[in-house]
């Protein structure tokens, strides 16, 4: 199995330990990872800000990209929601008809991380160290556009040592939004104060997600706060082993 | 209004004309500050979402039945013309009378005239956010009619000069205590007491002689049957069916979406409005009329059906899922950014995830800017709502409709979010050239990192995000540096 991974623009830039537990983490269940360098972006914060011709162009490049390729393996729900739900319009629209086929062949063989593993690989229980209290944080994308559902769950499930602390409110949103944040910051913050608010009820050690955006915006308050928790990606925690923690 | 809370002079009276309303972040912080009125908010919209999930929950064809109501919405809009005819057609052969309005203008010119005709000085009205739509109230005092709200949360708003800040619950902002305060000062009853019994005593002997006296009334519509040429209004408190009974003369005032197909597809609709919009199996009063009756009921009955922007609304495909809305405000009680803000943030009679699309629609885009991206997309509104709207879809196509005339302004050249979104679209095109901007970043942002590796402050645009988060500092290797050396070639 040979699986091609997008990072991501922001992962590749702010969280590259991410990245580095992904590669891990298949390293480890005999995937054969590729990264193509001329990789760079979705295109989803364009489109979310309203620049759609720009959206377009990374649209287009991403398809290209990734023509050949056996699985792409993207540790980001909200990008995989970007390509499953935004590029067909943004292709359509444009009528580019020989891209849209070629879109149509590769969609089935793009994966978010969770998908990947328990849809195309079929694992459930990767192997996983990781003795510490965790909560996690099902991110709209993850939730509402991909429809997770269970699986975080279930790979979590058999993470040994891992202590799961159930968060309320789970479907509710951490007031990241990209470019909301700014725009909104006020009304963003206050989102994110409620959310932080179930968080830290849980009284985990670890705040994990399938998105490094809302743990980015969740962890930046966290550190603000001097809280005793911290973020990470559920990438870093399904790498981690007796021999090597995360 | 408010006796308990802090005094806030724009969170009190916002301005609900999209026309003069301040940005909707603007808008939203006073709001913020509004400890009393927050605790409000989210109380009752967790109380009704609450109600909402459990008998959602228990429906077990609950998807069928929100395909079905999807189905019906759509193809209703589909064929919008043809069954609008029908309805014209029907109600007048019933003795109704059908005005057309092509704006809010016309179709207060056209309420006057009728009010005008029955020599009217006072007029009683069911609850109809379409009527707030078109401001007729302040328009029809200007012109010497006192028009009187007969439900309770439009009393309370009239009586205490607030502004509604929900679709279905008005008045969902203001507490038990705040509307104590209302009744006591305004029906001059010092000794009320905040008990919910004889609040809704006190309104009703206040309503009693409105109903006996006022022979004008003015109701919406949820539903304009086009099979029959009927109205159909759904309400919790009965005051809809006394002004359907007492008064002589009856003046509906409708959108013209409102239309569906057949009687029988009430079965779908009424099903999908009590669950969503209030949590009730069946909400109390259901009142149906089709034109007059000899000695039941008014006797003199006019729709006037209105467009205000909604057919140019029909023409765009994406947008076009906003006219199947049947105004259960369901999107607003789960929407994390209503739950924060309340209604009148928004600016407009239409608050939450609903009004964030309609709103822009109905008031031509410039009014109403600043709506489309009030919200962090996170598609609560769409999987509650009985009609399946894709709102985070139109937000995202407002957007880019904001973004395509923003764009053509020399003035938004060097504005710090697009002169960003065109350098980061030149360096998206190529990875050399992103790897390029990893490093200019990480040399660009390393003043501002701490020694602890975090960035505290940043200046500009980022100020907005250190206003409450910390940002980690860019590592010193990024993923592809890493690969690059672990694992290039």
């Amino acid at each position: 199995m040979r699986a091609s991974l997008f990072i991501t623009c922001y992962n590749d830039t702010l969280f590259p330990e991410t990245g580095r537990a992904v590669v891990r983490l298949l390293d480890r269940l005999g995937v054969q990872v590729e990264f193509r360098p001329a990789q760079t972006c979705c295109g989803q914060m364009h489109a979310n800000t309203g620049f759609r011709g720009e959206a377009f162009s990374q649209a287009k490049r991403f398809v290209k990209l990734y023509a050949d390729a056996e699985a792409v393996v993207i540790p980001s729900s909200s990008c995989v929601a970007m390509i499953r739900d935004q590029y067909p319009g943004l292709i359509s629209e444009l009528g580019n008809n020989p891209l849209m086929r070629e879109f149509d062949t590769l969609l089935p063989r793009v994966y978010e991380l969770s998908e990947f593993l328990i849809d195309k690989l079929g694992v459930e229980d990767v192997g996983a160290y990781f003795p510490h209290r965790v909560t996690y944080h099902a991110s709209c994308h993850g939730l509402r556009a991909l429809h997770l559902g269970e699986r975080p769950f279930r790979l979590l499930k058999h993470v040994r040592g891992l202590e799961l602390a159930s968060l309320d409110n789970l479907d509710r949103c951490c007031g990241f939004g990209g470019t909301f944040s700014v725009k909104n910051a006020e009304v963003s913050s206050a989102m994110m104060t409620t959310k932080l608010q179930d968080v830290l009820a849980t009284q985990a050690e670890f705040c994990t997600a399938l998105d490094n955006s809302c743990l980015m915006h969740l962890g930046g308050a966290l550190h603000r706060e001097f809280a005793a928790m911290r973020t990470i990606h559920m990438a870093e925690i399904l790498a981690s082993t007796e021999e090597a923690l995360a | 209004m408010s006796a308990t809370g802090p005094r806030s002079v724009s969170a009190d009276h916002p301005e609900l004309d999209p026309r003069v309303a301040p940005p909707f972040p603007a808008a939203a912080l006073p709001v913020l500050r509004n400890a009393q009125l927050r605790k409000n908010v989210a109380h009752a919209t967790d109380v009704i979402q609450g109600k909402r999930n459990r008998l959602v929950a228990e429906k077990t064809d609950w998807t069928q039945l929100r395909d079905a109501a999807s189905a019906l919405r759509a193809h209703t809009l589909e064929h919008l013309g043809e069954y609008l005819g029908q309805f014209e057609e029907r109600c007048t052969a019933a003795g109704g009378v059908v005005h057309w309005a092509a704006d809010g203008d016309e179709a207060r010119a056209i309420i006057l005239q009728i009010l005008r005709e029955e020599k009217a000085a006072e007029v009683i009205k069911i609850k109809t956010m379409t009527s707030a739509e078109i401001q007729l109230n302040p328009f029809l005092r200007e012109h010497g009619i006192a028009a009187h709200e007969t439900d309770l949360a439009e009393i309370i708003l009239q009586l205490g000069g607030g502004e509604p800040s929900h679709v279905v619950v008005p008045a969902l902002h203001v507490n038990r205590a705040q509307v104590r305060e209302i009744f006591a000062r305004t029906m001059g009853l010092p000794k009320l007491s905040d008990d919910p019994q004889e609040l809704t005593a006190a309104a009703r002997s206040y309503l009693r002689k409105m109903f006996m006296t006022v022979p004008t009334a003015i109701s919406g519509a949820n539903y304009l049957i086009a099979e029959t040429g009927g109205v159909a209004i759904v309400e919790s408190e009965g005051n809809g069916r006394m002004c359907l009974t007492l008064p002589r003369t009856m003046i509906t005032l409708a959108g013209i979406e409102k239309v569906i197909p057949r009687f029988r597809d009430l079965e779908v609709m009424l099903q999908v409005l009590a669950r969503s919009a209030t949590g009730e199996r069946m909400n109390p009063y259901t009142s149906l009329w089709t034109g007059v009756t000899a000695g039941d009921g008014p006797q003199r009955f006019h729709v006037v059906l209105l467009d205000n922007g909604r057919s140019a609304m029909l023409r765009r495909e994406v947008e076009r899922q906003t006219l199947k809305c049947i105004r259960c405000g369901a999107c607003m009680n789960t929407c994390p950014v209503y739950r924060q803000t309340g209604g009148h943030a928004y600016g407009s009679v239409y608050p939450g995830p609903i009004g964030a699309i309609l709103t822009p629609q109905l008031q031509k885009l410039e009014h109403a800017q600043t709506l489309p991206y009030a919200s962090s997309l996170c598609g609560a509104c769409y999987d509650v709502c009985p009609v399946k709207i894709n709102i985070p879809e139109v937000l995202i196509d407002l957007r880019a409709q904001v973004t395509d005339k923003e764009r053509e302004s020399e003035r938004r050249f060097f504005d710090p979010i697009y002169l960003g979104m065109r350098v980061a679209n030149w360096v998206f095109a190529s990875g050399a050239r992103f790897r390029l901007a990893q490093s200019a970043a990480r040399v660009g942002l390393w003043a501002f990192t701490r020694k602890d590796g975090w960035i505290h402050s940043l200046p500009g645009l980022g100020g907005r995000w250190t206003m409450t988060r910390d940002l980690r500092g860019l590592p010193k290797q990024t993923f592809r540096e890493w690969w690059q050396k672990e694992r290039g070639r």
